[in-house]
């Protein structure tokens, strides 16, 4: 039991300011996020946590700071950290033109992954029957459901997840929940921006980070 | 749930992918062609039909077609990709970022460049082409259009994030065509005079093989700037 004790950081911000259209975002942000914590950050619209998310993805250039992976700077090892990144970004990542068993398959693929059942793991995403049809013709709900499907088949252990439960119905929020909470528990991370209140992760479990809307 | 994916299997899998999403969107495969053909045909209606004046004028006539052509297809390469969220994804993949571009620039030249070097041929018997030159006429755009599509997509890299990148796109990129352009009309026109041309196919495939080479790097770091 020792061992698990001793936490393990797996991503830090370090003096972390973002200025977005001459407005500061936060300045000097620093967190340290351990293996098996979920994370929500919080705040009003335009407040920055997509800015954040970005950022400790590595998208974004921060205006000061830096973001460490296992204490490695993020931009000098990237090709390690994006191995070991699930970021679902506030846009999907789903090409419409394509059947969701396609984009899962591709998804799955770029990832790495070369082995595993994309019925499977579409049937665990309410999916099934839909297999064959085109993402663009997917309800709102049922694409943003084939972009989360990634999240049934990764070894990645730092989620950065934006706004994951939009347009997912009550169950659907309630079985993301669990698999957050198992990923937790096999020594990964979330960090998510949510307006929606969580059934199943109470605010024991749920660490917070705010942000806050700033006129200057 | 092990990590096997080769470089070449990655490569493999976003070039199909990218050919499947066009062949569902077969506008995107037959615009730019028509628009070649169109133009190419119209040259004659517009200058009359000497074959004289014609087959002087045929090879730049096919040449900045071709170019336009290309152009013109240009501003979808990265644009839906960066509208849906799949350009981030494919900058957060553990693949190479060089390589996936890579891949995406050459499903971009098979669906409009192959095209533009099977019609050519045709198109230049409606312009008089002089006999000698069809077989510089093919391989100047068998080099030549990769180094558009390679060049240019390094202008569109760095416009994707712009909302009326066109404009700027052109003149970021025709300074970067006229090279290409250059070489290859001399070269069918001294084909036409029977001398030899491979000096200027050697240029062509010069810039062919650093394009090749440098591009990928460019069109990666500048997507980066551009999502940032």
């Amino acid at each position: 039991m020792a061992e698990q004790q001793i936490a393990k950081t797996l991503l830090s911000a370090n003096q972390l300011t973002c200025i977005r259209e001459e407005r500061i975002l936060f300045d000097e942000l620093s967190f340290e996020i351990t293996a098996g914590e979920i994370v929500q950050i919080e705040g009003p619209n335009g407040s920055g946590k997509t800015s954040l998310l970005r950022i400790l993805a590595g998208l974004s250039r921060p205006y000061a700071g830096d973001v460490y992976y296992q204490g490695e700077d993020i931009t000098r090892n990237r090709d390690e950290y994006n191995d070991d990144l699930l970021y679902l970004g506030h846009l999907a990542g789903v090409k419409t033109e394509l059947t969701a068993e396609e984009n899962l398959n591709f998804n799955l693929r770029i990832s790495g992954y070369d082995e595993f059942d994309t019925r499977g793991i579409l049937s665990k995403v309410n999916l099934a029957g839909f297999e064959e049809a085109l993402a663009g013709h997917l309800s709102a709900g049922q694409h943003r459901r084939t972009a989360l499907a990634r999240l049934w088949h990764t070894d990645c252990k730092i989620w950065l997840l934006d706004e994951p439960f939009t347009a997912i119905d009550k169950k659907g929020v309630e079985e993301l929940e669990h698999i957050f909470l198992a990923h937790a528990k096999r020594g990964g991370c979330v960090i998510m921006t949510t307006h929606q209140d969580m059934g199943i992760i109470g605010d024991d479990i749920l660490r917070k980070i705010s942000l806050e809307y700033r006129f200057v | 749930m092990k990590k096997g994916i080769s470089f070449r299997q990655a490569f493999f899998t976003l070039l199909k992918r990218d050919l499947q999403i066009a062949i569902r969107h077969k506008g995107d495969i037959f615009n730019p062609l028509l628009f070649f053909i169109l133009v190419v045909t119209l040259f004659p209606l517009g200058i009359g039909p000497e074959p004289q004046i014609l087959s002087r004028v045929a090879p730049g006539i096919i040449w900045v077609a071709a170019l336009l052509a290309s152009m013109l297809s240009l501003e979808r390469l990265f644009k839906a990709d960066f509208v849906d969220g799949s350009l981030e994804q494919m900058l957060l993949s553990p693949q190479p970022l060089p390589l996936m571009v890579l891949a995406k620039v050459l499903a971009h030249w098979i669906l409009t460049g192959v095209p533009l070097i099977l019609i050519a041929p045709l198109l230049a018997v409606l312009l008089h082409l002089d006999g000698n030159s069809y077989g510089a006429l093919m391989a100047t755009l068998a080099l030549g259009t990769p180094v558009l599509s390679l060049l240019g997509a390094i202008g569109v890299a760095l416009t994707v994030g712009l909302h009326k990148g066109g404009v700027l796109l052109s003149l970021l990129i025709l300074p970067l065509y006229i090279p290409v352009l250059i070489f290859a009309t001399s070269a069918i026109d001294a084909a036409g005079l029977n001398l030899p041309y491979s000096g200027h196919l050697a240029i062509i495939g010069a810039m062919l093989v650093g394009s090749l080479i440098l591009a990928p790097f460019a069109i990666g770091a500048s997507l980066r700037v551009s999502t940032n």
